[in-house]
């Protein structure tokens, strides 16, 4: 039980939480657009990895820091001392309830809880196959111990291979990269590349070194070599100096999760890493779409005169930005809808777009904001929702619908 | 138009809500400062389940006669229901979606029948 403190000293106690009854909506949208006709692919969707914490620090190779992440995990504040915590208020005081509650959901016996949950959550929204991403460890970037990064990459990757895709098929991911340390992530893709489940791999955008550094630039071509994608995945940083300045979550979110994507994007386009890399498969995770005509009009317009500095530029970075892949949430949903019409023409949403969910993050989209949106033809919304993914991650489904939609 | 049945006023306390269903229609009654109120189950953003979230009052900033910011506050009088989807909010007296009143939930007519309470659908 839950006892949920509510405004002016009220409160309300909660029982049991079912996230397959939060979602029945979104079961029932599922069944009125026909989601059973085709296939849904999530890009981007979350686990909270601390629930699992005791497991995963088995999987934790220095004993040292095995040690000191066990004792900090078994006292009051699970994971305080270990993971980079920032300030924040996904759960809005707990309007979004799935926060506060997901303590009390219970899982099917004799099943992971994280395979569990997503599967239920998985099936409600009509998703077939879900890219699983960390939540807490999106800011482990910051952590002022690149070794600590290391640790607990590897501990993390190993507990995901074994104990969560090994079991459901359905559930994929790209590795999370211990990008401090570039050794550490090159040995990581040799080590992770082929498994059951490893889609690609994937950088926490929130990190202060550069992507265009020399020493990358042999993981960019392993992975370029193994044809999976690489992709950055957006975050936030409310110590970031910038960010000080602002004195909402709101603030800090609606910023940061472009920010840190606008700057390695700007970083990997001007240096050439397209051209030296032509065949990486490159993926911007959950910073909306609205940057993008943005940094598209914005480099275009200042490389015209000063492409003396980017010699390693054959087109216009534009040309570049609209090669790569994005996932679609969070999408902005303007009051002028010929703006997101526009944005979706600018960035070839058709072939480069990725439909994403989120879930079960705070601003999660449903597969109905892209099938509802009245500018997309049958196919291009087929095509976002799952088809482009099937081709680029080389998904075998054999057009079977594996989401238990009724 | 039918009326359908939600509850007897003495199991119905004030502060707490229903959710009743009548073929299409999903609705959610809530019971608050002795008025009953019924609206669509279905967030105008998304489609969540509108009705089924959080009872909170309005958070107000509180500004000072110099126009400085002194703080925050909830509410005395203005109370809205959340969406737990993804947190719009709606007032619970009109449904209107606070952040632009412009939008607003479909509302039902609430009945008192001696101690029963129907919405007419």
């Amino acid at each position: 039980m839950v006892d949920l403190p509510l405004s002016n000293d009220r409160r309300m106690k909660v029982e049991e939480f079912d996230s397959g009854k939060m979602l029945a909506h979104a079961a029932r949208q599922a069944k009125d657009r026909g989601y059973k006709n085709f296939p849904i692919i999530d890009i981007d969707s979350h686990h909270y990895e601390l629930e699992s914490f005791d497991q995963i620090l088995e999987y934790m190779t220095d004993p040292v820091m095995k040690q000191l992440a066990q004792m900090a995990n078994s006292g009051n504040s699970k994971g305080v001392g270990v993971m980079p915590g920032g300030v924040g208020y996904q759960d809005m005081g707990g309007r979004v309830t799935r926060y506060p509650l997901r303590r009390i959901e219970k899982g099917e016996p004799g099943v992971h809880r994280d395979v569990s949950l997503t599967r239920r959550w998985m099936d409600a929204l009509g998703v077939d196959i879900a890219v699983l991403f960390p939540s807490p460890m999106l800011q482990l970037g910051l952590h002022p111990q690149v070794e600590a990064e290391v640790a607990l990459a590897w501990a993390y990757n190993r507990w995901l291979c074994e104990r969560v895709l090994q079991e459901e098929s359905r559930i994929v991911s790209m590795l999370y990269l211990p990008f401090n340390d570039p050794e550490e992530s090159y040995k990581m893709v040799k080590e992770f590349a082929g498994k059951k489940g490893v889609a690609g791999f994937m950088v926490t955008s929130v990190r202060y070194k550069p992507v265009h550094h020399n020493s990358y630039m042999k993981i960019y071509a392993l992975i370029e070599e193994l044809g999976v994608p690489l992709a950055f995945h957006a975050g936030y940083n409310w110590n970031e100096n910038s960010m000080t300045l602002m004195n909402k979550f709101i603030s800090v979110h609606a910023l940061g999760f472009v920010w840190y994507n606008m700057v390695h994007m700007t970083n990997w386009v001007l240096n050439g890493i397209p051209e030296r890399f032509p065949k990486l498969k490159v993926i911007w995770i959950e910073s909306g779409l609205a940057w993008l005509p943005f940094m598209i009009q914005r480099l275009d317009n200042e490389y015209l005169m000063r492409s003396s500095e980017c010699p390693g530029l054959k087109k216009l970075p534009g040309e570049y930005i609209t090669d790569m892949f994005y996932t679609s949430q969070p999408m902005e949903i303007p009051r002028d809808m010929s703006l997101l019409e526009a944005t979706f023409k600018c960035i070839k949403a058709e072939t480069q777009l990725l439909y994403s969910s989120d879930y079960p993050h705070w601003d999660f989209d449903l597969p109905s904001t892209i099938y509802d949106l009245p500018f997309l033809k049958e196919k291009a919304k087929r095509d976002i929702l799952g088809g482009t993914a099937v081709k680029l991650f080389k998904l075998n489904i054999n057009g079977q619908k594996l989401a238990k939609v009724a | 138009m039918a009326e359908v049945f939600v509850a007897r006023v003495a199991e119905f306390p004030d502060g707490d809500r229903r959710i009743v269903e009548h073929g299409a229609h999903n609705i959610g009654v809530f019971h608050w400062q002795g008025q009953f109120y019924a609206y669509a189950n279905m967030c105008l953003h998304q489609g969540g389940p509108a009705c089924e979230g959080l009872i909170m009052h309005k958070v107000e900033d509180v500004i000072g006669p110099d126009k400085t910011w002194l703080g925050q506050k909830f509410s005395d009088t203005e109370v809205n229901f959340v969406c737990p989807w993804h947190g719009y909010e709606y007032d619970i007296k009109t449904g209107e979606c606070v952040p632009d009143r412009r939008l607003r939930l479909k509302s039902y007519k609430v009945v008192r029948r001696g101690e029963e309470i129907y919405v007419a659908v």
